[in-house]
């Protein structure tokens, strides 16, 4: 597993502007060889110009790109070792299933017998044996996208890259596909660069991710590193659901620090923060990290919470939304200060979702690793 | 959508009195005087105006001698060749109109429409203008040919002889260029709004594949593209075969097309029934080069 160490794309200082716009900006980082590497931002933000410049259908404005140790900077796209599943699939109308996943090999000159075979393993690879004779507009969308998976697979590139290869499913087809890309990339160990605007899909598929935000990476990590540590208000919010309160920084020490927040409480950590002290700081806690006190259980809830100093991590409000989701029931809370927090809480039993109703009045509690204390 | 398509179907009444109008202008204006003209091919002059229909089958008889097969076998040589060259010189307007940035575009679709809104009489004269031998283009070729004199003596060698006019005009060349003018447009609108349609992810996903911008173009683009070219062929070979105007003023003796020949029969030999014959032969081979193109389409559509 050193090979898989090796950075396969190298990305260095790219920027790209259209116009006055910027869409990239000066962004430098690495994917690794056989790594499932996503690119993750809301739409405008660069992500797929960045896909494109990797691919070269777009050239950068400043900066380099070098794909397995060759500067790319006057290689064509058709003289790429990366090959690209594109949103829309971009499955040729007029070609049948294996013309279409031939393509490639027909163009570089491959023997026919050749094609056949690998043709046929592609389709196997994907799940299309049988549908070798059909013509894109008779197969559904999900079809379509095997075909153009096939197709890209079949080049044996060194990079395979994915522009949105899930947006244009319908959700239970997408939990699939999110399973089957993994596990596809596991098989074929060629090294895959997925765009998306959506974090599930982002953490569900991914080894790395790089947040991306107004053309510049807010923040490359493995994806239960964003959710548990993001490093900035932006990935903390983009990435699942989180509450956000400003606070100052008035304890950090390397084993415990404290934050006073007006609008929640005081925040008790249990690590330091390195942050300047008095500083102005952002609290953000998980709606999942925090626990309703269900009326009768207070004993055993004021003992889990004993990981802090009195009057710490506690905060009181009412209930003024909730939302049943079937596994978890989603509580919109107004707090003693006025301002709103969301929890999240799972329904472990049949009725939890009747332990609260609107309007009633409730206490929380987090831990004191919960918490996460942003800097900007 | 269907089911106000079917209200109207069974709303009997309105539609009746919808249709009505087109239906009886088509009648009156279009089917009548093909009726008659076509009766008149089965007929013979009967005097100077009167034309009696006898039924005879001279006319068309007269209308495969060689003198008329030629001259119809060449209008469709012609018609072929302008066709031929506007759908190569076209190609590449449609496809530079198409990825041009989309701010331009409508104004490069008006620099196509522009010569449509002139009179076709008008616009033929003009480019008689620039081909006569003492047109812009002589004069364009005459500056060429006394630089390249000029040079000449500058390396000490002899002069060029005195710049003769070339004749571009009055002969076959010039009215297959004039047909390639004015056809021109026909064949660009109907390929720009098929690459137009052209998802150009197609093309992306061709280049990322490996094929060049060739093959690229043949493989991908042309047969994506293949209605559009249909569509621009038909309607450029159409009216390019019953060509009149084009052939007959920037045409020599020998550059006449079966629209000429035809407009002969009506005016100076006043031989109406011949006339209604050779345009009713003129008019079954449209027919049939239009039926040849809806079994192509269907055949497609089955595919």
């Amino acid at each position: 597993m050193t090979q898989a160490k090796q950075p396969i794309i190298q990305i260095r200082n790219v920027s790209k502007r259209f116009g006055k716009v910027t869409a990239v900006d000066n962004i430098s980082l690495d994917i690794l060889a056989g790594e499932f590497f996503v690119l993750l931002g809301p739409s405008g933000c660069g992500k797929t110009t960045l896909l494109r410049m990797i691919a070269g259908f777009e050239m950068p404005t400043e900066g380099q790109i070098i794909i397995d140790g060759q500067d790319m900077s006057l290689v064509p796209p058709n003289k790429r070792p990366v090959n690209m599943v594109f949103q829309s699939y971009a499955v040729f109308p007029h070609m049948n299933v294996t013309d279409n996943v031939g393509y490639g090999l027909r163009i570089s000159g491959v023997s026919k017998g050749e094609i056949r075979d690998r043709v046929a393993e592609a389709l196997e690879l994907v799940k299309l044996g049988g549908f070798e004779d059909r013509m894109p507009d008779q197969m559904s969308g999900g079809q379509r996208q095997r075909v153009a998976l096939a197709r890209s697979l079949v080049m044996r590139p060194k990079v395979l890259l994915l522009d949105e290869p899930l947006s244009a499913l319908d959700a239970k087809l997408r939990a699939q596909m999110q399973f089957e890309l993994a596990d596809l990339q596991d098989k074929v160990g060629i090294t895959f660069v997925t765009v998306t605007h959506d974090q599930d899909e982002a953490l569900s598929m991914a080894s790395r991710v790089a947040v991306i935000n107004k053309g510049e990476v807010a923040q490359l990590a493995p994806p239960a590193d964003l959710y548990e540590y993001p490093a900035n208000r932006f990935v903390a919010d983009f990435v699942g659901s989180v509450n956000i309160f400003e606070g100052k920084l008035t304890l950090d020490e390397p084993d415990k620090a404290a934050v006073d927040c007006p609008g929640l409480g005081k925040i008790y950590l249990n690590h330091g923060v390195t942050g300047p002290h008095g500083a102005d700081v952002w609290v953000a806690l998980r709606p999942e990290k925090i626990y309703l006190h269900v009326p009768g259980e207070g004993k055993a809830v004021r003992a889990a919470a004993q990981d802090a100093p009195d009057g710490h991590n506690l905060a009181r409000g009412t209930i003024k939304g909730m939302s049943y989701l079937g596994d978890i029931t989603l509580y919109e809370i107004q707090l003693e200060g006025g301002q709103m927090i969301r929890v999240s809480r799972p329904n472990l039993s049949r009725h939890d979702q009747e332990d609260f109703t609107w309007d009633d009045k409730v206490s929380m509690h987090w831990r004191a690793d919960s918490p996460v204390v942003l800097l900007s | 959508m269907s089911g106000a398509l079917q209200d109207w179907k069974s709303q009997k009444k309105p539609f009746a009195a919808v249709v009505s109008a087109p239906v009886f202008w088509l009648a009156l204006f279009f089917v009548a005087p093909m009726a008659i003209v076509w009766l008149y091919s089965f007929g013979q002059n009967a005097g100077p105006v009167d034309i009696e229909i006898s039924g005879t089958l001279d006319n068309y008889k007269r209308a495969t001698e060689w003198l008329y097969v030629s001259i119809f076998l060449k209008s469709f040589a012609v018609a072929a060749l302008t066709t031929l060259l506007c759908l190569i010189i076209g190609f590449p307007v449609a496809m530079a109109i198409t990825f041009a940035a989309p701010k331009w575009r409508p104004w490069l679709l008006l620099g196509i429409m522009l010569p449509f809104w002139t009179n076709l009489l008008i616009r033929t004269y003009a480019l008689m203008a620039l081909m006569g031998t003492n047109g812009y283009m002589n004069k364009g070729l005459a500056g060429l040919w006394e630089g390249a004199s000029w040079l000449r003596t500058l390396v000490g060698m002899q002069p060029l002889e005195a710049w003769t006019p070339v004749q571009l005009l009055y002969n076959n060349f010039a009215v297959v260029l004039g047909l390639v003018y004015v056809h021109l447009p026909f064949m660009v609108l109907p390929l720009y709004s098929a690459l137009d349609r052209l998802d150009k992810s197609l093309i992306e996903a061709s280049l990322d594949l490996g094929a060049g911008h060739f093959k690229t173009f043949m493989q991908i683009v042309v047969p994506l593209a293949a209605p559009g070219i249909v569509a621009g062929v038909m309607i450029t070979l159409i009216p390019a075969l019953g060509a009149y105007l084009t052939p007959d003023l920037m045409g020599g003796t020998d550059s006449q097309m079966i629209a000429n020949v035809i407009e002969r029969q009506f005016k100076r030999a006043n031989d109406w029934p011949f006339g209604a014959a050779l345009s009713f032969l003129l008019i079954y081979a449209m027919f049939i080069l239009i039926a040849f193109q809806s079994m192509r389409a269907n055949k497609v559509k089955e595919v």
